[in-house]
């Protein structure tokens, strides 16, 4: 598909939660799987992993995949899609009743990008499956290197809902808050969990409900608002408050400034935030249509709430590349600001002419 | 008037096929169901992936998510044919003297009936699998393109690219034309005299059946509100021709198509479990069976076409007899 789409989602049959785990070799993936597959949390998971390896318990369901990267006919690489997950997702699918969610665990040097869109862009896995939520985990001691060297593990960061700053104990508190800032500046969307030997609760990794519009920013009320100083959470605030167990200061990013380079982070990935009044409906479906057109594949994710004048309900949209969804989510409280919040995180971004074109279509 | 015996089982029909004459249904847990005298069954896999009858229609080959190749024959023998280890067996292909081809990851495999293997191992995921009708030579559907080999010697495979994935994978019964299912919403075909390309697109959803009608003038295709139906007749088959559109239906799309082992006649299955047959001359059509509570994903004529087996992914099987 090269056209960007604005399509209310349907919710016909249940559908079963995906959740993609990335991370470089070493990172903790693994033992985080064995995790899920061991402790008592009453559900059962399928999983789909590159190499048996190490996880794993015999009556367990585990399908060994080998990563196949299909691009369509058509070379947009929007479309392009995880063959293997196409076939052994449907394959799964045909036998309900064994599993209440999916895990898929990439390779370290894997491209988040085509894992997800397969949940968007292939028709069949669509019908039957949805994506729950990207989650990172990072090593602590060894991220720096690993953005200077790779591209993936800085597009892995990019991509994610949730990223697990693992092996927290390898590293002095100065380097943990370095390599942090350094995930926020790439990501500032992102829920960051600080963990030892991925120690952190499942309920931060499965049933995240990110890419569900009627949920995702509904985690995060304050949604963008990191980059407000002055932003306090108040006795009523339902800000999910669970790195406060590392961090007893608040959210030790709200200093950060987003795009701004970090001393270790070579910044080809930067996240543009954007920020107006209500929107002309006229002006802003034509312009978020020809932005993900055309700076869709340097546009990693994007999210956003959306004001627009005389229409009760907040509009959320979400993207991934050149695929784009946007829908009705809730009423306006009472008393909350109507105001439009973007987030584009990805590559080569102009930023000046991102808030320019936005700023334009304010109502 | 066609009457329905309906045989209601509990799973994912992957596969219906007349053995000896006598209707079986192979469901995604594993288990073979027939209609011999009664229903009868035996469970074959823990989880089966693809299934096909043989050419002689004597016994069913089956892959399964236990790694097994599996012969089911019509009285309820199954014989373990070749076992993996711990990967799924993804596609099954019957081919001549016996031959069964079978896929896994980027392997596909050639069981002869002597009991040799032969294996090919390829850069990408192997998909689907068929063999030619002629001689003895393997095709296998893959990222950009597909892959001849000729399984019987040691000559070189031949590659016929075209960017894209391809899935499903069919000769024409004359062997003159080879034609894939796509991961996009097309087939493709190449004329293998002259390697020329044939693109089929246009369809609103992804092609996932495909069926030769009995002398091979036509194709019949899935993937559309009707079966579009390609001709084949001329020596460059459908290029620059429009397909005939069977059994149009408004509020629903074809899932599974099967032509008729004798007359132009395909069966048409629909995504709300309707069949109905249709003839390519006029157009007419017959309902078969209403629609039921989902998908219909497998369709068998028997040898004589007096009878249809179908499947769906409710679980919803049957034979349709068409003369009642």
């Amino acid at each position: 598909m090269s056209d960007a789409q604005t399509a209310p989602i349907a919710e016909t049959v249940p559908q079963i939660p995906v959740t993609v785990l990335t991370g470089y070799l070493g990172s903790g993936k693994t033992t985080l799987l064995n995790r899920i597959l061991t402790e008592d949390h009453g559900k059962r998971y399928a999983v789909i992993v590159n190499e048996f390896g190490e996880i794993g318990i015999d009556n367990d369901l585990i399908v060994e995949s080998d990563e196949e990267i299909y691009e369509m006919n058509n070379g947009c690489i929007c479309c392009t899609v995880r063959g293997d997950l196409v076939r052994v997702v449907e394959g799964l699918m045909r036998r309900p009743g064994r599993f209440d969610a999916i895990i898929v665990e990439t390779t370290g040097l894997a491209d988040p990008a085509p894992v997800a869109q397969t949940f968007f862009m292939d028709e069949d896995v669509r019908a039957k499956t949805k994506l729950d939520a990207v989650v990172a985990l990072v090593d602590a001691k060894h991220l720096p290197l690993r953005l200077k060297d790779s591209e993936e593990a800085e597009d892995q960061i990019a991509f994610a809902d949730v990223v697990i700053l693992n092996k927290t104990d390898l590293v002095t508190p100065e380097e943990l808050a370095a390599v942090e800032a350094t995930i926020r500046a790439i990501n500032p969307s992102a829920r960051i969990h600080r963990a030892e030997r991925a120690g952190v609760a499942l309920s931060d990794v499965l049933d995240r409900g990110a890419f569900d519009l009627a949920r995702a920013l509904d985690n995060d009320p304050h949604f963008l608002d990191h980059d407000h100083p002055d932003h306090v959470c108040g006795p009523d605030c339902d800000h999910d408050h669970d790195h406060h167990h590392h961090d007893h200061h608040g959210h030790d990013h709200h200093h950060h400034h987003h795009g701004e380079v970090s001393p270790i982070h070579d910044a080809g990935v930067k996240s543009i935030s954007l920020r107006g009044g209500e929107m002309d409906p006229k002006k802003f479906f034509p312009w978020i249509e020809k932005t993900t057109q055309m700076d869709g594949p340097n546009i990693l994710r994007l999210k956003g709430i959306v004001a627009f004048p005389d229409d009760p309900d907040r509009f959320v949209v979400q993207g991934i590349h050149m695929i784009l969804e946007g829908d009705h989510q809730r009423a306006w409280k009472a008393g909350e600001k109507r105001e439009t919040r973007l987030v584009f995180i990805g590559r080569e971004l102009d930023a000046e002419r991102l808030t320019r074109t936005f700023e334009a279509c304010q109502a | 008037m066609p009457t329905v015996a309906p045989l209601d089982l509990d799973g994912h029909a992957i596969a219906v096929a007349w053995l000896n004459d006598i209707p079986h249904f192979a469901l995604a847990d594993g288990v073979v169901h027939r209609l011999d005298h009664g229903h009868k069954w035996v469970e074959v896999h823990d989880g089966l992936l693809a299934a096909c009858p043989d050419l002689a229609e004597t016994s069913l080959i089956t892959g399964g998510e236990d790694g097994k190749v599996m012969a089911l024959a019509a009285d309820g023998t199954a014989t373990q044919l070749a076992e993996i280890g711990r990967k799924w067996v993804t596609s099954v292909a019957a081919g001549p003297q016996g031959a069964v081809g079978f896929a896994s990851g980027r392997m596909a495999y050639v069981l002869f009936a002597d009991g040799r293997l032969r294996e090919f191992q390829h850069p990408r995921s192997a998909e689907g699998l068929a063999f030619a009708p002629k001689g003895m030579r393997l095709a296998v559907a893959r990222y950009n393109g597909a892959t001849l080999h000729f399984p019987a010697t040691e000559g070189k495979p031949v590659e016929l690219e075209w960017a894209g994935a391809h899935m499903g994978i069919s000769f024409s019964p004359d062997g003159k034309f080879l034609v894939t299912t796509m991961q996009e919403n097309a087939l493709h075909g190449w004329k293998l005299a002259d390697g020329k390309h044939m693109r089929m697109a246009g369809y609103p959803a992804k092609v996932k059946s495909f069926s030769w009608s009995a002398r091979g003038k036509w194709l019949a295709t899935s993937g559309a509100p009707a079966a579009i139906v390609w001709p084949f007749q001329a020596k460059d088959g459908p290029m620059g021709k429009a397909p005939l559109e069977l059994g149009t239906r408004g509020d629903t799309m074809v899932t599974q198509v099967c032509c008729h082992p004798a007359e132009d006649i395909a069966a048409i299955g629909y995504a709300d479990g309707m069949v109905l047959a249709a003839r390519f001359a006029d157009q007419k059509e017959v309902l078969l069976r209403r629609a039921g509570k989902g998908a219909i994903t497998a369709l068998a004529w028997d040898k004589e076409g007096r009878r249809l087996a179908f499947g769906a992914e409710t679980g919803e099987c049957g034979v349709v007899d068409i003369a009642g």
